[in-house]
């Protein structure tokens, strides 16, 4: 019977999906939790409870490297927002046939190359050796060595840098949607590029908008790499001492713990946004 | 109504809303619009017909403010809109696909341009409900956008831009993506909302009958240049060139050679032998040169014998070739002796009910009814 076989067809294309979501993200993350609500209470003895979480609160260090890496990852959302958008909308409404595929390829080209290999380039950019400090140098702008490494604002750079295609491909796809003929109706109606742009291309591009900044959130929050290299081993990034309590420690307890935290912020920080911003995760995951 | 209340106002009002002098419009080397002169009187209702690609969208553009002319002038209400751009022009447009903005409930869409002028809340809020009413449809200023249907859409669009009262009003073919029925009903709604609203709309499309229907003058554009400008009746019966001819209304083209020239009455033999007489006083043809024949198939009679037609006609005997019913816009296609497929309007009078393909008939034709051009050369 062909709704049998159709029925048959629809389960094995289901199966990977499903497969992907309960082996490798279901289940490691009940083991997770179950592993962080243990605490250690001598050598192979362990009781159930919240100690681990307590912890967390209960050192400053530990909620105040949480508190900043939400903090940076937000800066650096709205900083990649703020330089996605005009070049999305370069390539999206001012740009026609080669070109725009050309400019499209350009984004994507970097990100042929991993992301290790990226951040290195950054830093012989950046580096007291590195080529904007001698550059500087031999202008005369600066009399010794400059070190550009290691600080906040490194951090920052090469964190809209790895995560700035991530903007650009959905607003790109959102801004290509609106009509021309839309902001043409709005000058001709006596808007002025400001009041457009406001008015029309923002809440139009609103998912677009929405799904790059949670994507780009993410990708930020949970980045170990970037904030490693370039903020050098005073970075303060929480994922860095999720890290530590695994490898270094050994404290999986603690560490499942404050993975669980992590999970629990960007949830709460994505549904503020989507709260904040009127936009359902249906609608701007759908669009884009 | 009388037809001379229907014909609108003369082209020879002495200050006209808008006024096109001389325009031209460059692409590269492709001219899009070369050197058009026209004049719109105020509250009268213009059109401009013509093919896809004869420039007739970017004339358009151009008065709208996303064009710059080549070269030439363009004045609304006496006032040069060379170099002021779109969003400080007193005119509106509808566009064809209507752009209205999806994000924003109707309310919002009318009054998106008084709230570019900086109107206060209250007075927005009332002007756009008095528009919505005239275009009849009160209420729905909280609705959604893909809660109306093609029509009222249609409406809104045209309120979106009455209500920030405009000079001129430019319709971009607004009409092309509605079903039939619709089109017809939005024809006679739009005229009568420019009658109300007593502003001058210029309407671009390719449908003649939208133009003719609707407009108190019409030009016939084609690469680039205006054919001829004029009231729907005249555009109709005396076509001042063989593409107005050809292009408004359906029209047999018969290709003829003039044999001889007796004042104003021209005997031409056309390409499979046939002789015809045609008065054409303003033609300007003289024996031996290469000539077009329209001819209108509602101006051809239709008989099953000869005797009934005096002999100033041009009769022919032919056979019908095929009967093409279509209620009033019946037709028949007969083929003459030389072989020419001739359309010919069906008597609405119901003499012919019973013709078949096949069948032997008479066709007649007034050497006036008929318009003669000299040939396009090549």
């Amino acid at each position: 019977m062909t709704s049998d076989a159709s029925k048959l067809g629809f389960y094995l294309l289901l199966a990977p999906i499903l497969l992907w979501l309960i082996v490798l993200i279901i289940l490691p993350h009940i083991g997770l939790f179950v592993v962080s609500i243990s605490e250690k209470v001598g050598p192979r003895e362990f009781e159930t409870g919240f100690g681990n979480y307590g912890t967390f609160f209960g050192e400053p260090l530990y909620w105040r490297t949480f508190a900043r890496t939400a903090i940076m990852s937000i800066a650096a959302t709205a900083l990649t927002l703020i330089l996605g958008f005009p070049i999305a909308y370069y390539i999206a409404k001012l740009t026609r046939g080669r070109t725009k595929t050309t400019l499209f390829l350009m984004c994507m080209i970097p990100f042929w190359v991993s992301e290790l290999v990226r951040t290195f380039g950054w830093m012989i950019l950046l580096r007291e050796t590195g080529v904007i400090s001698t550059t500087l140098q031999r202008l005369g702008l600066i009399n010794g060595p400059v070190e550009l490494l290691y600080n906040d604002a490194a951090i920052m750079v090469g964190l809209v840098y790895t995560s700035i295609l991530f903007m650009v491909v959905p607003l790109v796809t959102t801004l290509d949607s609106l009509d021309d003929s839309l902001i043409e109706a709005g000058y001709d109606l006596g808007g002025t590029s400001t009041s457009i742009m406001r008015e029309i291309v923002i809440p139009h591009a609103m998912p677009g908008i929405v799904s790059g900044c949670i994507v780009v959130f993410m990708l930020s929050l949970g980045n170990y790499l970037t904030p490693i290299l370039l903020g050098g081993k005073d970075s303060l990034w929480f994922t860095g001492m999720i890290y530590t309590q695994f490898i270094t420690r050994f404290n999986w307890e603690l560490g499942s713990a404050l993975g669980f935290l992590l999970l629990a912020l960007s949830s709460a920080i994505v549904f503020l946004g989507l709260k904040l911003s009127k936009q359902s995760l249906s609608d701007t995951m759908g669009r884009t | 109504m009388p037809l001379s209340k229907l014909r609108g106002k003369v082209l020879t009002d002495t200050n006209p809303d808008l006024v096109c002098h001389d325009l031209t419009k460059d692409f590269d080397a492709f001219r899009a619009v070369d050197h058009v002169s026209f004049e719109v009187p105020q509250g009268s209702f213009f059109s401009i017909l013509g093919p896809s690609g004869c420039g007739k969208t970017t004339l358009l553009r151009m008065i709208a403010g996303f064009q710059s002319p080549t070269s030439g002038d363009l004045r609304i209400k006496g006032k040069s809109m060379i170099g002021v751009p779109p969003n400080k022009r007193p005119v509106s447009m509808v566009f064809q696909h209507l752009a209205l903005f999806p994000t924003m409930n109707i309310g919002d869409n009318v009054g998106f341009g008084l709230r570019q002028r900086g109107v206060a809340r209250s007075e927005i809020t009332r002007r756009v409900g008095e528009v919505l009413d005239r275009v009849g449809l009160p209420g729905v200023s909280s609705r959604r956008i893909n809660q109306l249907s093609g029509g009222q859409k249609q409406r809104v669009a045209i309120a979106r831009c009455m209500v920030l009262e405009p000079d001129v009003l430019l319709l971009d073919e607004p009409l092309g993506a509605l079903d039939l029925k619709l089109r017809e009903h939005m024809k006679v709604e739009l005229k009568s909302l420019q009658a109300a609203f007593n502003t001058t709309f210029v309407y671009i499309t390719h449908d003649q009958s939208e133009a003719l229907v609707m407009s108190d003058n019409v030009a016939v554009m084609n690469h680039g240049r205006f054919e001829q400008i004029g009231a729907p009746h005249d555009v109709y019966h005396e076509p001042k060139t063989a593409f107005v001819a050809g292009f408004v209304g359906e029209a047999n083209k018969i290709d003829a050679k003039v044999s001889s020239v007796n004042g104003a009455m021209l005997t031409l033999t056309s390409d499979t032998g046939t002789q015809m007489k045609v008065a054409a006083a303003g033609a300007d043809l003289s024996a031996g040169q290469g000539a077009q024949v329209f001819l209108r198939p509602e101006a051809i009679e239709l008989s099953k014998s000869r005797d009934q037609f005096d002999g100033d006609r041009n009769i022919s005997q032919c056979t019908v070739s095929s009967v093409l019913f279509n209620g009033a816009n019946s037709s028949v296609i007969v083929r003459d002796a030389g072989g020419h497929l001739i359309s010919v309007a069906m008597p609405q009078t119901g003499s012919f009910a019973d013709l078949r393909v096949g069948d032997e008939v008479f066709t007649a034709w007034h050497p006036n009814k008929a318009r003669c051009y000299l040939a396009a050369k090549g």
